[in-house]
């Protein structure tokens, strides 16, 4: 269970995040839709441990541990995950390579040891036809040179493997063409296991009609201002923001 | 002056040994070489192309001095100057720059010279590896001496590495000559893996043909102090060269590389890039000179030096130069200066490799590019474990090493 408390963090003195509270239960799948800037991206950031952001109050845990208290390596072997708004290009590292030792390092963090090299890349075939992603892809450095819509395929691809406790699924719909999106959402379905939980930042309803949210709250100005049923995806693509806002300034 | 004096001195005391262990191409060219030095000394900052040694400092240090002939066993294609064929025999000290009083001194103290010698046509099939070991149980100097010749249409690959196998001070002052006829084909690796007691000399002069070809490639995996000079001459219409280079350094080691791609006929090719990844205290220079002579038209060259420094305190100094005197020309020269890219290292440590590894493949990453250029593929999947095993600070000593041949300086 992921538990935030009256979350807020600065970037470069700015503060974003302005009291977020959020408890993610096992199991549970959650939207968060808001305006452009709102913070959504940085509050996934934040949950990951990116070093760039400032924790100036409140807490996160993990399954009742300190989150904030560990390294992004650690974080991630405790099962957190983040398919990234922008996945990173890295030229020069094989997506074999760096799939290799990020598994690896999990299974170091659990005791076990690295799987045999057929082992593993039977896994990569396996993981990586569960989204339908190009075994050109695979054999190529690291999201270089791969379209918009090729690296998110690429990341739920990461997931897949390293099978995560808690995704973090940042605007993973935007550079998916439609056919895509039902591939990767079908994937990601059938990848999830029922205590897997998942947190979907995302600006349109489509992706949340294949992953069925049981939660969808509103973030506005670096707080969780509206948290409903799904129901409340639909009407904010069809009204907006603006509905939500002039309810708060009543 | 101090140390040019010894060397001086010690030459005329060592000037019959030399002269009764070593063939007459070798001894003929003492005197000369010997005038050189003395003029000109150990060259200082002021010296263009010994802006970024300490010649004077590096050579200081007492050092005994080895003069001992070359070993029994040669590789194939492999002979001692005085057993080679009369036609290669000639090319002793044809091709360095006899003005170069570094080259000067290696004339004057060489004892014997190793030969490749690949006759007309013939392609050999295995690489030719000649193993250097630097070993013993006192502070040494060597003076090695290379002279490979390419006959018209043949092609080779040969390894040249230099290890060390005992924790003394040495210091290397290496002359590779290399003559390629018309339509041969050569890959050169030379590939220095020392420690950081060593010290190393290299020069390398090349000397190509019509329509040949050459990969060069330079190493320096592990180090202390490293100066490589290598001038290519393509004097041949057609010609191609290309250079890599990989320079992985930390501690307080240092990496010099200082090339010449001489652009004297027409139609001729050049690439190179030399890459550096510098951490700790490390300090890199390349100086690359593109020269493009009068009436070298339709010259294509490509010249880039891409630096990586892992800390605040590693520095490069990069100086990437053309002179152009032909008109019909496409050249372009740059370097670049980069540190870790931290997104990328982030991103990776969201995915549970840790800082260090993720450090690791980074530098691993920005060498790369260099070695998947290296034509041979046996050696190239042996560099990736090499450097891998560098980065990780776990570099065997000898055992094991494919890389390494049969010594041919024995202690
Ligand atoms: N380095 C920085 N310095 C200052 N402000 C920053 C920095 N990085 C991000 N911000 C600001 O933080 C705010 C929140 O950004 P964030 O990326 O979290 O928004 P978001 O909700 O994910 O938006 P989007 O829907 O466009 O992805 C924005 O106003 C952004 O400009
Ligand atoms: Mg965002």
């Amino acid at each position: 269970m992921l538990k935030i408390e009256n979350l807020h963090a600065s970037i470069n003195g700015k503060e974003i995040l302005k009291g977020v509270n959020l408890t993610v239960r096992d199991g549970e799948v959650h939207a968060i839709m808001g305006l452009n800037g709102a913070g959504k991206s940085t509050l996934s950031n934040v949950i990951v441990g990116h070093p760039s952001y400032e924790v100036t109050e409140g807490s996160i845990t993990w399954d009742g541990k300190d989150l904030l208290a560990l390294k992004p390596e650690e974080r991630a072997h405790e099962g957190i995950f983040l398919s990234f708004q922008q996945p990173v290009e890295i030229p020069g590292v094989s997506m074999v390579n760096f799939m290799r030792a990020a598994l690896g390092a999990k299974r170091k963090y659990q005791g076990l040891e690295p799987l045999p090299a057929p082992d593993f890349l039977k896994l990569m075939r396996e993981k990586r036809a569960v989204v339908e992603l190009d075994s050109k892809l695979t054999s190529r450095s690291v999201n270089e040179g791969f379209s918009g819509g090729e690296k998110k395929r690429g990341e739920i691809f990461q997931m897949a493997m390293l099978e995560p406790k808690l995704a973090i699924l940042d605007e993973t719909d935007s550079g998916l063409d439609v056919d895509a999106l039902r591939t990767v959402a079908e994937g990601f379905n059938k990848l999830r296991r029922p205590e897997t939980s998942a947190i979907v930042i995302t600006h349109y309803q489509r992706l949340l009609d294949y992953l069925k949210p049981d939660v969808v709250h509103v973030l506005i100005d670096g707080r969780i201002v509206k948290t409903a049923g799904p129901e409340l995806a639909a009407e904010i693509e069809s009204h907006g923001f603006d509905w939500i806002i002039k309810g708060l300034s009543l | 002056m101090e140390a040019t004096k010894q060397y001086i001195d010690f030459f005329g005391e060592v000037r019959d040994v030399l002269a009764a262990r070593s063939c007459s191409e070798m001894n003929a060219r003492r005197e000369d070489a010997l005038k050189v030095f003395a003029e000109q000394g150990f060259p200082s900052r002021k010296v263009e192309r010994y802006r970024y040694a300490n010649v004077e400092a590096d050579f200081s240090p007492n050092y005994g001095i080895q003069l001992s002939p070359l070993g029994q066993k040669l590789p194939p294609y492999c002979f001692r100057l005085s057993e080679a064929d009369p036609r290669v025999r000639v090319l002793y000290n044809n091709v360095a720059d006899e003005a170069d009083s570094i080259v000067a001194l290696n004339t004057m103290l060489a004892v014997d010279t190793l030969v490749v010698h690949v006759p007309r046509g013939t392609k050999v099939e295995h690489p030719i590896q000649v193993g250097n070991v630097l070993a013993g149980s006192q502070d040494t100097m060597v003076s090695r001496r290379l002279l490979i010749v390419m006959e018209e249409l043949s092609e080779a690959d040969i390894i040249i590495t230099d290890r060390a196998a005992s924790q003394n001070r040495f210091l290397t002052n290496q002359v590779v000559e290399v003559v390629m006829g018309d339509g041969s084909h050569l890959n050169l690796y030379d590939i220095e893996e020392t420690h950081l007691l060593c010290t190393r000399y290299g020069s390398t002069f090349v000397r190509q043909g019509r329509n040949s070809s050459l990969h060069h490639t330079a190493l320096t995996l592990f180090n202390g102090h490293t100066r490589n000079r290598l001038d290519v001459l393509l004097q041949g219409e057609g010609s191609e060269v290309t250079l890599g280079g990989c320079v992985i350094a930390d501690k307080m080691q240092h990496v010099d590389n200082n090339t010449l791609i001489d652009h004297q006929a027409p139609g001729c090719t050049s690439s190179e890039l030399y890459k550096y990844v510098l951490d700790d205290n490390a300090v890199g220079a390349f100086a690359g000179r593109v020269l493009v002579r009068e009436g070298a038209q339709k010259t294509s060259s490509q010249e880039t030096n891409a630096n990586l420094l892992a800390t605040r305190t590693a520095r490069i100094y990069t100086q990437p130069m053309l002179e152009i005197y032909a008109d019909d020309v496409r050249c372009s020269h740059g370097s670049t200066v980069g540190q870790m890219d931290e997104a990328a290292l982030f991103y990776m440590r969201q995915r549970g490799i840790s800082e260090a590894e993720a450090r690791l493949l980074l530098k691993a990453a920005f060498i790369t590019e260099v070695i998947e250029t290296i034509p041979l593929h046996s050696l190239r999947d042996r560099l990736h474990v090499l450097v891998d095993k560098r980065l990780r600070g776990e570099l065997s000593k000898c055992e094991g090493c494919k890389l390494c041949g049969p010594p041919l300086t024995p202690p």
